[in-house]
């Protein structure tokens, strides 16, 4: 029984996962081998925009150990559709937004320098890239378009999109708003730009295709965070292979924030190239490949108003955003931007009136998708910077602006002017918290101190809040998107007791290994080391719409639940006919069927055993134990806290020091708060990143100037603080778990808060994101 | 060319091309995937291993300057019976999610304690700068290193 409570629900259980990663063991698709292995290296467009007019692959073809050279052409003659983007956006006048054509590799024209217009195949990598070196491409370089903010006055990219405005988004009330705004007593203005930010999860992107001839099934390992979404795309919209003969493999998969959702162009012709050739076909992208082709995050210009009473109450946020979603629509490129987004503008506040105006714009640069918070720390940069900037303004304390203005626990459930409604939350114990864990009230003595040694010192916070729990499917797919939000589970009780779980959410580093193994064997009463977690597999797994948006426990944790509960009142049946009674005076409490005021009790496993050896069992019941569920959320969940960040800068250098940085955060009910704490530092580190140190640079050609990690700079360990993270919590109302999620809160809490501590010690209202020193350097002599 | 070596403890002689890197011997001529590869630039240290005691980028070393050395890698420290004290320590404090960096890390973060005294966390944060992680933002891993370091004394 220790052991249960060691392992219960709340414990910081240590992860069942790490034996295999701490002694070399974990298994990543680049891990994988197979007899007769070739290799790819993908042909990439060397221009940010071109005409393709030609491909000479002779010579290439003429080098010992290359086995073929396929194009985009050759691809489109097989008949392979485009790559769909997943989520139809309306427009303001209620028509759908454009749509430019993605094929997986380029046939006529290419869009973004590192679009894949080709592969050549060979018996190693190295052959390959040198061939690839050695084919001959004509181009005819066009004009690119770069900068997202003068993209609708520039030339068209895509024929048939004009002006490059995939669409014109809105949401609120635009009339209430201005009129609003024109009564308010005090309107603080601010321009942003929210930073394009490259991904990088560690472990680059990989493929391995296999094609049995035999039976026609293809198999494709990939770095995968969905890979039935990948299965069903590749599928029915590609139409590389009927779904029932396309196994998708995502094994352990090395870090995603979101880049790992999308359906990219190299596994899509892997798996083809593996068919044609009847070889297994393997690519695992360099990281300079990462860089160029991997969808990127962000990438918004903004401009918002805010109004605010005589009292500082907050009556008006209007806001204007530019989305770069680069040259063409990623798989929920289109999502981010809008439902991710705009929904995202009441922040923890009772503003009345808010309206917000996207125009998503096509542009010659990698397409743009989620990345770790996705909508969500941009909708959080807008409103914490002018709340912030508006106390200033009015010489109110920030705190006590955002308290004022705070929806209160009496609220709820609250439904905002930008649709969402907040099932429950209660902001101010995460803010008190917060204030509480930096020593807010000896703030004022520190920066005394800091002044004497010549530094700046400043402190800011940011009062977030997120939807997760990705999503109620009604709701979804009435805003446009291609599929449900739901999750599935199975629980599989074997004959001797032991429990094999199946889930369609994936995990690429956040533990589900233990976590759900924590709620199975906390409800099941069985060791939490005879529980193992299936994921990541169709040929295991029946079906599953993988991880994001925070919502593997609190979607894919629920169906679990679910299917547990039918585990249970199943094993009550049969319990209850071998203990001659009938099925409502059996509990099942601890691992234990119990006849109601006896002693009499059958253990799981005895249940389970009798489930498979039917031999004294109900006649009306089919032998075996094993159950399935679908959980379909009623609402997003809304994790929300308050972050707070101190900075010190060097005045002589400009270097920035983060020195303190505080999040609270209330996910809900926790499982396993070790895991949920290490979500949060890796989502400060990626904020942290954000604000001061990461940023995309394109030049006015449409090159990439950060491609490598050695001109885009993600945090080491020495240019980050020791975290101070704690939680409050209110549960999820309406999820068996009563979790909110909690993988994102890091990066959409932080980046506000450093720069609101950042202007704070500069005496500046907007420095634009990453600080560095030489920005703040300027800053500080201009 | 003809390389020998000893890996893990086992001597190895295999024919290489002459620019073949260590971390390639490693992962495809003996199929210890253990080792990482995450960049192209030697920045991410995800590749670390130890060559004669000391960690060193094996995507930065050829094979052939390997020859005659004695290499470890993640496979070759410990067990699941019998782990190095940095593995649990990193088990224990949480220090690894996704696991791609943490064969690199651990490597450096063995290498690290060996060669120094007195670690506080800011030293053990400038002694791992060569080694990116993406998910754990650090803290955790600083917690590790010092956790494991007086363990390995
Ligand atoms: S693979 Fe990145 S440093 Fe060696
Ligand atoms: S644990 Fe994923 S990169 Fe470090």
């Amino acid at each position: 029984m220790a052991e249960a409570i060691e392992s219960g629900i709340g414990a910081p259980v240590r992860r069942k996962e790490d034996m295999r990663f701490i002694t070399g063991e974990g298994r990543y698709t680049d891990d994988f081998s197979q007899r007769g292995q070739v290799y790819a290296a993908f042909l990439r467009s060397p221009y940010a925009r071109a005409r393709l007019d030609s491909v000479d692959a002779s010579e290439a073809l003429a080098m010992e150990g290359v086995l073929a050279v396929l194009t985009g052409q050759d691809m489109a003659a097989d008949g392979f559709g485009d790559l769909p983007c997943g989520w139809t956006v309306k427009q303001k006048d209620g028509s759908d937004m454009v749509t430019a054509a993605h094929p997986p590799l380029a046939h006529s024209i290419v869009n973004y320098a590192g679009e894949p217009y080709g592969l050549v195949v060979a018996s190693s990598v190295a052959v390959a890239r040198r061939a690839a070196e050695r084919v001959i491409t004509e181009f005819t370089e066009l004009d690119a378009v770069v900068n997202p903010a003068l993209a609708m006055d520039s030339e068209d990219i895509h024929a048939g999109v004009v002006g490059n405005l995939c669409y014109d988004w809105e949401l609120g009330d635009a009339s209430a708003t201005d009129a609003a705004l024109a009564a308010a007593a005090h309107v603080t203005r601010l321009d942003l730009t929210n930073n394009r930010l490259i991904p990088n999860a560690m472990e680059p992107r990989a493929a391995l295709g296999i094609y049995d001839p035999g039976t026609g099934e293809h198999t494709l390992y990939t770095t995968s965070q969905n890979p039935h979404l990948e299965r069903l795309v590749l599928s029915a919209f590609v139409k590389v292979a009927p779904e029932h003969k396309l196994r998708v493999i995502a094994p352990d998969v090395g870090g995603g924030f979101g880049s790992k959702i999308f359906v990219y162009p190299e596994e899509t012709a892997v798996i083809w190239a593996a068919r044609k050739l009847r070889r297994p076909v393997k690519w695992t992208a360099e990281r300079g490949e990462s860089f160029l082709a991997d969808a990127h995050g962000r990438d918004h210009v903004t401009h918002a108003q805010l109004g605010l009473d005589e009292q500082g109450r907050f009556v008006a946020l209007k806001v204007q955003t530019t989305a770069n979603l680069g040259a063409y629509l990623s798989l929920f490129g289109s999502s981010v931007p809008t439902y991710l987004y705009g929904t995202l503008l009441a922040g923890q506040y009772k503003t009345p009136n808010i309206h917000v105006e996207v125009h998503g714009v096509y542009t010659n640069t990698a397409p743009v998708d989620a990345y770790r918070g996705a909508g969500r720390p941009e909708a959080t940069y807008v409103v914490e910077r002018i709340v912030e900037i508006a106390a200033r303004e009015l010489g109110m304390d920030p705190v006590e602006l955002r308290r004022r203005n705070m929806i209160q626990p009496a609220d709820f459930p609250y439904q905002t002017p930008v649709a969402l409604v907040y099932d429950t939350g209660d902001y101010e114990a995460s803010l008190d918290k917060a204030l509480q864990l930096i020593d807010y009230a000896g703030f004022p003595a520190r920066r005394a101190a800091a002044a004497v040694a010549g530094k700046r010192r400043g402190i800011g916070l940011s009062c977030y809040i997120e939807a997760c729990g990705l999503a109620p499917s009604k709701l979804a797919i009435s805003l446009g998107a291609g599929v449900g939000l739901y999750e599935s589970g199975e629980v599989r009780v074997n004959p001797t007791g032991s429990v094999t779980v199946f889930t369609g959410t994936h995990s690429h580093g956040q533990g589900h290994e233990t976590t759900f193994a924590q709620v199975v064997a906390a409800r099941l009463g069985v060791d939490i080391d005879d529980v193992e977690l299936v994921h990541g597999d169709t040929g295991r797994v029946e079906f599953g719409l993988g991880t994001y948006g925070s919502r593997s426990l609190s979607v894919g944790g629920s169906a679990i639940v679910g299917a547990l509960e039918k585990v249970i009142a199943k094993g009550r049946r049969i319990a209850a006919h071998m203990l001659e009674t009938d099925v409502e005076n059996i509990d099942f409490e601890e691992g234990q069927f119990r006849l109601r005021d006896s002693n009499r009790a059958l253990s799981f496993g005895e249940v389970a055993f009798a489930a498979y050896v039917p031999a004294d069992y109900p006649e009306d019941l089919e032998p075996g134990l094993s159950e399935k569920a679908f959980y379909d959320p009623e609402n997003f969940t809304y994790p929300a806290g308050t972050h707070i960040a101190e900075v010190e800068v060097d005045v002589e250098t400009g270097v920035v020091a983060l020195v303190n940085l505080v999040a609270v955060d209330d996910f809900g009910i926790l499982i396993n708060p070790l895991i949920v704490h290490g979500q949060v530092h890796g989502g400060l580190a990626q904020g942290a990143g954000q604000a001061l140190l990461e940023q995309a640079v394109y030049d006015e050609y449409g090159q990439l100037q950060t491609g490598s990690l050695m001109d885009y700079c993600i945090p080491r360990a020495d240019d980050l603080p020791d975290f101070l993270v704690d939680t409050t919590v209110t549960p999820c109302t309406h999820n068996p778990l009563g979790a909110k999620g909690c993988g994102e809160a890091g990066a959409i809490g932080s980046p506000a808060a450093i720069m609101n501590a950042l202007t704070d010690a500069l005496g500046v209202n907007d420095i634009s994101m990453p600080a560095t020193s030489e920005k703040i350097w300027r800053a500080l002599s201009g | 060319m003809e390389v020998t070596l000893t890996v893990n403890g086992s001597q190895h002689s295999l024919e290489v091309a002459e620019n073949t890197l260590l971390v390639d011997l490693l992962r495809e001529h003996l199929r210890l995937t253990g080792t990482h590869v995450g960049c192209d630039t030697s920045q991410c240290g995800a590749c670390t291993v130890h060559l004669d005691g000391r960690s060193v980028k094996s995507c930065s070393v050829l094979a052939a300057q390997a020859d005659g050395a004695e290499i470890t890698t993640i496979e070759g420290i410990g067990s699941p019976d019998d782990l190095h004290p940095m593995q649990a320590a990193f088990r224990e404090c949480h220090a690894l999610q996704c696991g791609f960096c943490t064969p690199g890390m651990i490597m450096s973060a063995i290498d690290l304690v060996q060669s120094s005294d007195d670690l506080d966390r800011r030293a053990v944060r400038e002694g791992l700068e060569g080694n990116l992680c993406r998910c754990t933002g650090y803290h955790n891993i600083v917690d590790a290193v010092l956790r494991a370091a007086p363990q390995m004394k």
